[in-house]
């Protein structure tokens, strides 16, 4: 006979390792299955849980697929126009500055409409977190070319490949943003596995730690996968990821401040 | 004596604004430079930040007026052009704020020189979809400064924009002004401020995103009918010389100041001209029009623009008494003969041949 543990006790506290965040809401994601997004989400609200600022915390919302993470996110939340949340951002922290306050955007909105957002904001250094979801897609209008698009991908709008003689390389805006003195923290990461995940988590609580502490700009750019907009499935899209984004894309810290 | 930009910045302050976020433009620059040199981050804490750019600028007021703040931004017209797609989210998400326009002539870059060709623009809309500015035009340095705060008092009391129209020559000139006494920033968030969730109330979401067509309409219902109350309660205007007026000039700000001065020299030539200075753009002054067209037997509208007020008077007017417009462009501004000349011409001369 096998030995069974009845429905009643799986909820007992001490039986208990792992849970939904508090600073999460019930509502169900509109996320395909396999995308990172619901991932980060999760990461983002379990930091502020842990560190107990969901009292003091001003989350910026894009647009693009994570249009909606107001929905999810069980804090207040600004929903900015394309590209614009770094200078809603800007305003929030610098008229509430005790307040965390973080932006979350996607390759799109962040690289491309919102480049000068972006650029300026961490230029001045403003007191915030910039959580950069980078799948090389645009996936909520349906799959056309970001400015972070691989040389020779396939999207909607560069159907033969994007040929970069015509619309230019990948932008690595996350190295350029490296350089200003304004950004205290930049790091790139991804959640394709449960290392990584942790990996993710650690560098967002830093982002937010950071803030606690004045610090400036912080930037955490999450190299994810988009199965539907790459059409492969969620574990063959992690797999190309792996293979074509993360050489163009290395992982890891690209500023670490020396205090 | 203070130049209207630096009366405007000055009243900026001590209507105890949180927040100012713009973009250098003439000829309204002197805003943000009277702004900076004042340190009001040391007299009252207000926060003023140069932008990247306009988009920058209104988007900043639009994080700012969501957590609660007392922010605004001025500009001259190809700047307020940029800000467009900001004020269309501004008035969606129903946040309150100010916006000054120190107009410039266009189109395009146009010139540098006063205009009043920016009429459309603010009170139909302006960006996309449906909506309203509440828009104040004011003729006068002292004006430049007492809207500042009623601007504000009617943004927060309607969570709707609110859009300071000036010209070229009101925000240059320079006048004698009284200041308003020095009132306190407020400490107090509105209740839908996202200042942070607190466990006593449920997360506070600013947006203007509805996906769901019916709740969409709803909303933009909602909007129709808090303009429709602006409409009935906020029109603001003033009469001079109408009593007994025969004919009629309409003109808001650089353009009222002229008539004003073109009423008392078409009197002195015995010509009964009286003046409506509509001081709402937007609510327009609709109904004193409206009455006045049983009484006088033409309106002039004067408007240095190739005519976008007029079209406002001549709805007022539907067709019951002639209705002309007269207007100066790129910077040229009409003098008070001149328009005595052109009342005559189109109301008086005609009858005599």
């Amino acid at each position: 006979m096998i030995d069974t543990i009845d429905i009643k006790e799986i909820v007992n506290e001490e039986n208990l390792v792992y849970k939904k965040s508090d600073v999460m809401t019930d509502s169900i994601m509109h996320y395909c299955p396999g995308c990172s997004h619901g991932t980060v989400h999760r990461i983002i609200a379990e930091v502020i849980e842990e560190m107990g600022i969901q009292s003091e915390t001003v989350g910026i919302a894009p647009v693009g697929c994570s249009v909606f993470m107001y929905n999810y996110l069980d804090v207040d939340m600004q929903e900015a126009a394309h590209g614009r949340a770094p200078a809603l951002a800007t305003a929030v922290s610098r008229l509430l500055p005790e307040k965390y306050v973080f932006t979350y955007q996607g390759d799109g909105d962040l690289a491309a409409i919102g480049t000068a957002e972006t650029i300026h904001a961490c230029n001045r250094g403003e007191n915030i977190v910039m959580v950069f979801i980078n799948n090389g897609i645009y996936g909520m209008t349906g799959g056309q070319m970001a400015p972070t698009t691989l040389e020779g991908m396939n999207t909607s709008t560069c159907p033969y490949g994007r040929d970069i003689s015509m619309v230019g390389s990948p932008l690595k805006i996350t190295d350029m943003l490296a350089t200003l003195p304004g950004t205290y923290f930049v790091t790139r990461q991804a959640v394709h596995t449960a290392k990584h995940v942790r990996m993710t988590k650690k560098a967002i609580r830093k982002g937010f730690e950071n803030t606690r502490l004045k610090k400036g700009t912080s930037f955490i750019e999450v190299v994810s996968s988009c199965n539907s907009g790459w059409k492969m499935t969620p574990v063959k899209a992690n797999e190309w990821m792996v293979e074509n984004m993360f050489p163009v894309y290395p992982l890891g810290d690209l500023k670490v401040p020396k205090d | 004596m203070m130049k209207g930009n630096e009366a405007l910045a000055e009243a900026a302050i001590r209507a105890g604004t949180d927040g100012y976020f713009g973009y250098p433009i003439t000829p309204q620059s002197e805003i943000m430079e009277y702004l900076t040199m004042e340190k009001p981050e040391e007299r009252t804490g207000m926060v003023v930040l140069q932008a990247e750019s306009e988009v920058a600028s209104i988007n900043m007021v639009y994080g700012g007026a969501a957590a609660g703040k007392k922010v605004m931004t001025s500009s001259s017209s190809p700047g307020i052009s940029l800000m467009q797609e900001g004020i269309s989210y501004i008035a969606g998400a129903e946040l309150p704020c100010l916006i000054v326009n120190v107009v410039r002539g266009g189109p395009g870059l146009g010139t540098i020189q006063p205009a009043q060709s920016d009429y459309f623009q603010s009170t139909k809309g302006g960006g996309h979809g449906d909506y309203k500015l509440i828009t104040l035009a004011p003729a006068s340095v002292q004006e430049m400064s007492d809207f500042v705060e009623m601007a504000f008092d009617l943004a927060f009391k309607y969570r709707n924009p609110v859009m300071i129209l000036s010209d070229g020559a009101i925000g240059q000139m320079m006048e004698k002004v009284k200041f308003r006494p020095q009132r306190k920033r407020s400490e107090q968030a509105p209740d839908w401020a996202t200042t942070g969730k607190t466990p006593e109330r449920e997360r506070n979401i600013v947006t203007s995103l509805d996906l769901d067509p019916a709740s969409m309409e709803r909303h933009n219902m909602k909007l129709l009918e808090k303009y429709r109350k602006i409409h009935d309660k906020e029109v603001l205007y003033e009469l001079i010389d109408c009593e007994d007026a025969e004919l009629l000039f309409v003109a808001y700000g650089t353009s009222a100041r002229i008539c004003q001065k073109s009423v008392q020299i078409a009197r002195s030539q015995g010509v009964k001209v009286g003046l409506i200075r509509p001081i709402t753009l937007w609510p327009f002054p609709t109904k004193i029009i409206q009455k006045m067209t049983g009484q006088v037997k033409g309106i002039l509208s004067v408007e240095m623009s190739t005519g976008q007020m007029v079209e406002d008077v001549q709805l007022a007017v539907a067709g019951k008494i002639p209705v002309e417009h007269y207007g100066r462009m790129g910077g040229i501004i009409p003098t008070p003969e001149e328009l005595v000349e052109v009342l005559k011409e189109k109301f008086i001369e005609v009858e005599i041949t």
